[in-house]
């Protein structure tokens, strides 16, 4: 089987360089566009829209926070898991009630209430908030986050974390 | 300022000498003949690229333990957008791999391109070639389903029953004989950490001594001037993949991968079938039993793969003229024809899948488009018996209203208030009044409301299981983190299609201990009369997917 030597004109040559490229790159956008979509939609169905009892608003004093636990089933991939949650409860002086996120907008450790100083404290970096989640001092960039709240009969509830978009002031 | 790309390519070409390596890798000289048939290896090649690429994609979402994996899997089918395409790819992905690979054992073969000095060239393939099998064999396991399990339970006690071998084997697969955690854990590291690097380093081998000994020319190219690998050859090549890209492709989009039931090691009713390469070997054993077994199972396999590797020292003819290779030629065709025949009685003999359930189909199915709550409304409507006095389109009585024109003419809230006190309604009725709770009430007014005179027949002819498992299901509340048609909450999983995802009798005990099958589910355990269990997931298997 002999076959004539192929001749490679600079025209041929040219046309098989723009075929490569050509073809190289529809296969790479067929490939890499899926995986686009795959890696960064997110997950379609199962979201989190529950109400879960934090505890009694009976029992709280005004502007005395208290850290409240309860446990909250939460989806996690393909997964639903019950885990548990805390807030810091504050009841305001016209008898509504705030519930503020328990991580720090700074960096997202856990802060508590400095009960002598009347203030939220970060150990990590020294954000301080003020009873209203308001930041104080220190590098938070943003107010604490809170809850959605609702009461029923004496019972506190706490809906989805809403994040804070005041600014430090 | 135009950037001076060439001034950093020869930077980066003297600091590394990347672009020479390559300039000298496409410079290559091949045989004037070269052409088409050489297309094979490069696209292999191509294709594992593109199996390691969607492997990594879909381990990123992957929890690979048993049960999980099948979860997770399931997560990357239906909730991840691309899910479906990307797991297409690989699974189609491996069986195109083995069709090419295949292609490019039997090239080779009949051109003679195993001769010296090419024996270890040959022998590296024929390692890729085993390694490809065993990515398949591997793989099948990891989604966890029934097919996956049980074709996993015989791969592995074929691997125990082979002579002298077999317990060591048996032990290197995990198995103190059953499938579980430990078998699935070396499955899995094999088919992503032990093969993938290994496939590197065998391809790098295999392409350094075709490198170095040339490709292999037919006589008559030794007349002829050399040509160069690029472009030429290159083009050919893509055009090659390009064509096995489309045909991945499309069948990664078409052709839906089943993903069957999770693995249910208390099924005695499932029939394992390997995948349809292994088929032929699963014929085999079908046909050689009791003592010939272990020959059909490990010995046969055992002397073909030593004779593969060993091709270039059975025939050490010179000759390289393909139309003259008469004796490879024989051999190639027999081969395909005890494969395809092998293969084809495999595919006949298939068994027909067990009946899922005793289900009906035949009857009008409008009921199965209903939600748990209206189908209960049919139980609340025949328990208190409407027809009685009502019209349903062509059939009840006379008496009262046609009730499928009510749907027209009244809401919700206006039919409660009738069922609880009709004479308030409308004075002078004659209709009693119904004694049912109002979530009862609200259900079947949900009923009333979707009857209309087209499905009037076909909803009365609502199956009792049904009817009587929508009860259950409202009863308990399982819409509260269920759905069901699209009704109902997404807390836990739909339970559309259940039936394809779990065996009954699995479903049956879930019900009772939850947390036992399915370790962190937040579903509290359900305690149910045999009747309403039974009904309860007679109903929810007829669901439709």
């Amino acid at each position: 089987m002999s076959q004539s030597p192929e001749l490679e004109g600079p025209t041929r040559r040219r046309f098989y360089i723009g075929a490569i490229y050509a073809i190289g790159g529809i296969i790479g956008a067929a490939l890499s566009a899926p995986a686009l979509v795959y890696l960064f939609s997110s997950p379609k169905s199962r979201q989190n829209s529950q109400w879960v009892e934090a505890g009694d608003v009976a029992s709280l004093a005004p502007n005395q926070p208290v850290e409240m636990v309860f446990r909250r089933n939460r989806v996690d991939g393909w997964k639903v898991v019950s885990e548990k949650g805390t807030a810091w409860v504050v009841k305001n002086p016209d008898r509504s009630v705030t519930a503020f996120g328990p991580q720090c907008t700074h960096l997202g450790c856990a802060y508590h209430w400095e009960e002598s100083k009347d203030e939220f404290v970060c150990p990590c970096h020294n954000s301080v908030f003020s009873l209203d989640g308001k930041v104080l001092s220190g590098p938070a960039p943003r107010s604490l986050d809170r809850f959605e709240t609702r009461i029923e009969g004496g019972k506190l509830l706490l809906g989805g974390l809403r994040p804070s978009s005041g600014s430090p002031a | 300022m135009k950037p001076d790309w060439e001034g950093v390519a020869e930077w980066l070409d003297q600091r590394t000498g990347v672009q020479t390596a390559l300039r000298h890798f496409l410079a290559e000289e091949i045989p004037a003949s070269s052409g088409w048939r050489q297309a094979f290896g490069s696209v292999a090649v191509f294709l594992f690229l593109v199996q390691a690429f969607t492997g990594v994609l879909l381990a990123i979402n992957y929890a690979p333990t048993p049960g999980e994996a099948y979860n997770s899997l399931r997560y990357i089918l239906t909730d991840l957008t691309g899910g479906r395409l990307i797991r297409g790819l690989h699974h189609w992905g491996a069986s195109m791999m083995i069709v090419v690979v295949a292609l490019h054992l039997i090239q080779v073969f009949l051109y003679g391109a195993y001769k010296k000095p090419r024996e270890a060239t040959w022998m590296a393939g024929v390692v890729l070639l085993l390694v490809t099998l065993g990515y398949g064999m591997t793989g099948y396991l990891l989604p966890w389903d029934n097919r996956a399990y049980w074709g996993t339970v015989v791969v592995t006690q074929i691997a125990g029953s082979a002579p002298i071998l077999g317990p060591y084997l048996s032990r290197l697969l995990g198995g103190g004989g059953a499938v579980g955690v430990v078998t699935f854990t070396r499955f899995f590291v094999m088919h992503v950490i032990v093969l993938p690097p290994l496939t590197l380093a065998l391809i790098a081998l295999h392409v350094f001594l075709v490198r170095k000994h040339g490709v292999t020319p037919v006589p008559g190219d030794e007349m002829l001037p050399k040509k160069q690998f690029y472009p030429g050859q290159v083009f050919r090549d893509t055009i090659a993949i390009f064509i096995a890209f489309a045909v991945l492709f499309t069948m990664a989009v078409a052709v839906r991968v089943p993903l069957e039931q999770l693995a249910d090691p208390s099924d005695t009713t499932y029939i394992p079938r390997p995948e349809w390469y292994f088929l032929f070997l699963f014929q085999t054993l079908k046909l050689m039993t009791g003592p010939l077994e272990v020959v059909g199972s490990v010995v046969l396999p055992g002397l073909a793969v030593m004779a593969l590797i060993l091709v270039p020292f059975i025939d050490r003819g010179k000759m390289l003229k393909v139309t003259r290779r008469t004796t490879a030629m024989a051999f190639v065709a027999l081969a395909a024809i005890g494969w395809t025949g092998l293969t084809a009685m495999a595919v006949a003999t298939k068994p027909a899948p067990a009946p899922a359930a005793e289900i009906d189909y035949s009857g009008p199915t409008d009921w199965m488009q209903l939600s748990p709550e209206e189908l209960a409304g049919i139980a609340y409507f025949r328990q208190e018996n409407c027809v009685a006095c009502h019209a349903v389109g062509e059939g009840g009585s006379k008496l009262g209203p046609d009730l499928t024109l009510t749907s027209i003419h009244r809401d919700a809230a206006w039919m409660i208030h009738h069922f609880k006190q009709p004479g308030l309604v409308r004075p002078g009725t004659s209709m009693p009044a119904i004694r049912l709770s109002d979530a009862q009430l609200n259900s079947l007014a949900a009923f009333l409301l979707r009857l209309n005179p087209r499905n009037a027949t076909s909803l009365q002819d609502a199956p009792d299981f049904a009817t009587q498992g929508a009860l259950v299901y409202q009863a308990n509340d399982c819409g509260s983190c269920h759905k069901v048609n699209g009704m109902g909450s997404s807390f836990g999983p739909a339970l559309n299609g259940l039936s394809k995802r779990r065996s009954r009798s699995w479903v049956e005990q879930h019900f009772a201990d939850p947390a036992k099958l399915s370790p962190g589910s937040m579903m509290p355990p359900f305690k149910f009369s045999p009747k309403d269990l039974d009904n309860l997931t007679t109903y929810l298997f007829a669901l439709p997917e």
